[in-house]
């Protein structure tokens, strides 16, 4: 432990429940070490208030922040066989995956959500890089599918954030099976003429990559995420030189054409509510906060009337 | 001369003795009759190659997989189709010498084959990177598949590569993007797609040449997601628990088959692929007839919807399907 948490666990404890344990009050950032308390973190999705290094969020939370009012429906996943592969390593998968369970909170490695930003209908697709790493297996497939096929039945952008080690190894060749699946499904938004935005976060890698991740209308990345189709130990170890500073990260793919922007976390919302609306015809958006569409009709409340029917 | 594998070495021996028996008998001045004993040679050594390819593990076929002396892409190239044409390049920075690829007639029938190709002397296997492709192998496949679905020729596609290459200018150049639009332009194909892995399949280096209407594997080839090596390394931290993995991975034709992920096996002759290439070659030929006979007479846009619906279903059912 450090001195901050040994520091203000005493007085901590007694203010705060139980479950929210001194632990995770603060956070040292990875990158300049700074400790940032989690309010102060998560008000800012993440991202480190002094040297603005990206820290991991889950779609969750990231949902949370970029829908309005931070009301999103989740779209149902069909769900998959359970150990297609019956596969065996040091443990057996569904040990391995009801662990991941415990500790995420969630499902499996990937949430989609119907909503909002700034009142424009999307579907928006996360993966979970703290559930096994992100990692494609059929659930992740089936959620693409579904995210791709509820877009396409309500004529909505989707909005998908990339983040994954790669395949799920215990799913074998079904995991490698999600690469054209996936693919099928960017497909139908494209045939159905709805913008496919892929936003990269750290890190994206392998399969991942090498399909969904790079098929996009729009490729944006998040700042310093690494992307990659191998990662930079094997092909330092392939190639026996050491990789130049940077390799692989978000602003080298951008000076290579991968990518066409690379933005801060804080101010994608924004980008992303510019962009679809252009892309699906719309007026600009109204900036600037706005109540949540279904709280105003749950509390009675005129509905925001400062936007959009002039068209 | 035979490369033997390590789990052959019994089999290897028998052999030797069988043929230096022969060797003295040639030698000798004075008449020797040897063809009894090297009969009786000959007939242990062929009962213990049944025996040990009667149920090869998973670990073993990956070894005859990769075996140097396999039939490779340029071999299956050149015995089963007929004036083959080379098209070279992706019209954009190279001419990726891992993937082959052109205009061919398969029975007549003028197609586009592609396939890896990785070399069988130290000289072509360099030339060729060991089969491994970097994006320029790749949007030359795409430029190939490009041209077969806008002319209405098949694509043939010959699969067998340890995997895409890692490397610094392949990252640079976008290997993901180029086996990502690989992979979609297979998908967009209204024409038959027939894909052959002849050797390994190795993870996304190959779906981009194998997202097909119909995948046949050879009895002894590979397909996986990683290799058992890599696969071992990292859920085992040890990379010797190779054996493991690649039982666990579920890797071969046999299993591949069950999954619903391959169509159709293509029997290797005892000992395989490179203990009898015509045989081999001969096989091949005639699951690829067989498999684009189901396809020609599709209409083109059901081609490409059927295609699609056999990869949106694919693996609802896992092993006890
Ligand atoms: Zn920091």
């Amino acid at each position: 432990m450090n001195w901050i948490t040994n520091y203000v666990r005493p007085r901590i404890n007694s203010i705060f429940s139980r479950r929210e344990t001194p632990d995770n009050l603060w956070t040292k950032c990875e990158s300049c070490g700074t400790m940032l308390f989690h309010r102060e973190l998560s008000d800012n999705l993440n991202v480190c208030t002094n040297c603005n290094h990206h820290m991991a969020i889950t779609p969750r939370e990231r949902f949370h922040a970029l829908f309005d009012g931070g009301i999103f429906t989740e779209v149902a996943v069909p769900q998959p066989v359970a150990d297609p592969l019956h596969f065996r390593d040091q443990k057996k998968y569904p040990d391995r995956l009801r662990t991941a369970q415990k500790d995420t909170g969630e499902t499996e490695a990937m949430l989609v959500a119907s909503g909002e930003i700034g009142r424009t209908p999307i579907i928006a697709a996360g993966q979970d890089f703290s559930f096994m790493g992100g990692s494609m297996g059929m659930y992740v497939g089936n959620a693409i599918i579904a995210a791709a096929e509820e877009a396409v039945k309500l004529h909505r952008p989707l909005i998908l954030f990339s983040a994954a080690g790669g395949a799920r190894m215990q799913e074998g060749i079904l995991s490698l099976m999600q690469m054209p699946r996936t693919t099928v499904a960017v497909q139908m938004l494209k045939e159905a003429g709805l913008p496919y935005i892929v936003v990269l976060t750290h890190p994206t890698t392998g399969g991942v990559t090498a399909s969904y991740a790079m098929l996009g209308d729009v490729h944006i990345a998040e700042p310093n995420a690494l992307i990659c189709f191998a990662g930079p130990r094997v092909i330092e170890q392939t190639i026996r030189e050491k990789l130049p500073e940077g390799f692989q990260r978000a602003e080298y793919l951008l000076d290579h054409g991968m990518l066409d922007r690379v933005t801060p976390r804080t101010e994608m919302r924004d980008e992303l509510i510019t962009i679809t609306r252009m892309m699906m015809g719309l007026p600009p958006a109204v900036k600037g906060e706005l109540p949540a569409p279904e709280l105003d009709a749950q509390d009675g409340a005129a509905p925001g009337g400062n936007e959009e029917p002039k068209t | 001369m035979t490369q033997y594998l390590d789990f052959e070495k019994p089999l290897a021996e028998i052999e030797g003795k069988a043929e230096e028996l022969r060797a003295i008998a040639r030698a000798s001045e004075e008449e020797m009759d040897v063809s009894q004993e090297a009969e009786a040679l000959d007939k242990k050594a062929s009962a213990l190659l049944a025996d040990l390819y009667k149920s090869l593990t998973p670990w073993r076929k990956c070894q005859v997989a990769r075996h140097p002396d396999r039939p490779h892409c340029k071999d299956y190239i050149s015995a089963l189709f007929t004036e083959y044409t080379p098209l070279a390049g992706d019209r954009n920075f190279a001419d990726d010498h891992a993937v082959m690829g052109g205009l061919a007639r398969f029975e007549d029938r003028p197609v586009v084959v592609i396939g890896h190709e990785k070399g069988d002397d130290t000289k072509s296997r360099i030339e060729r990177n060991f089969g491994m492709a970097r994006p320029e192998g790749y949007r030359k496949a795409i430029r190939l598949m490009d041209l077969a679905d806008r002319f209405g020729l098949p694509v043939i596609a010959l699969v067998d590569t340890p995997g895409a290459y890692p490397g610094k200018g392949a990252e640079e150049r976008g290997q993901s993007e180029a086996i990502a639009r690989s992979t979609e332009k297979c998908l967009q194909l209204r024409v038959p797609m027939v894909s052959l892995i002849i050797g390994e399949g190795g993870s996304g280096g190959a779906v981009a040449f194998a997202t097909a209407n119909r995948v046949a594997m050879l009895e002894h080839s590979i397909y996986s997601v990683i290799s058992p090596e890599g696969c071992a390394s990292i859920l085992w931290k040890d990379s010797e628990k190779m054996r493991e993995a690649a039982e666990a991975l579920r890797l071969t034709a046999q299993d591949l088959q069950k999954l619903g992920v391959i169509d159709r096996i293509v029997p290797e002759p005892l000992g395989g692929a490179h203990r009898n290439r015509t045989a081999t070659l001969d096989a091949a030929r005639d699951a690829i007839g067989k498999l684009l006979d189901e396809l020609v007479d599709q209409p083109p846009e059901d081609l490409m919807a059927n295609r699609r619906r056999k990869f949106l279903d694919m693996g609802r059912g896992g092993l006890a399907a």
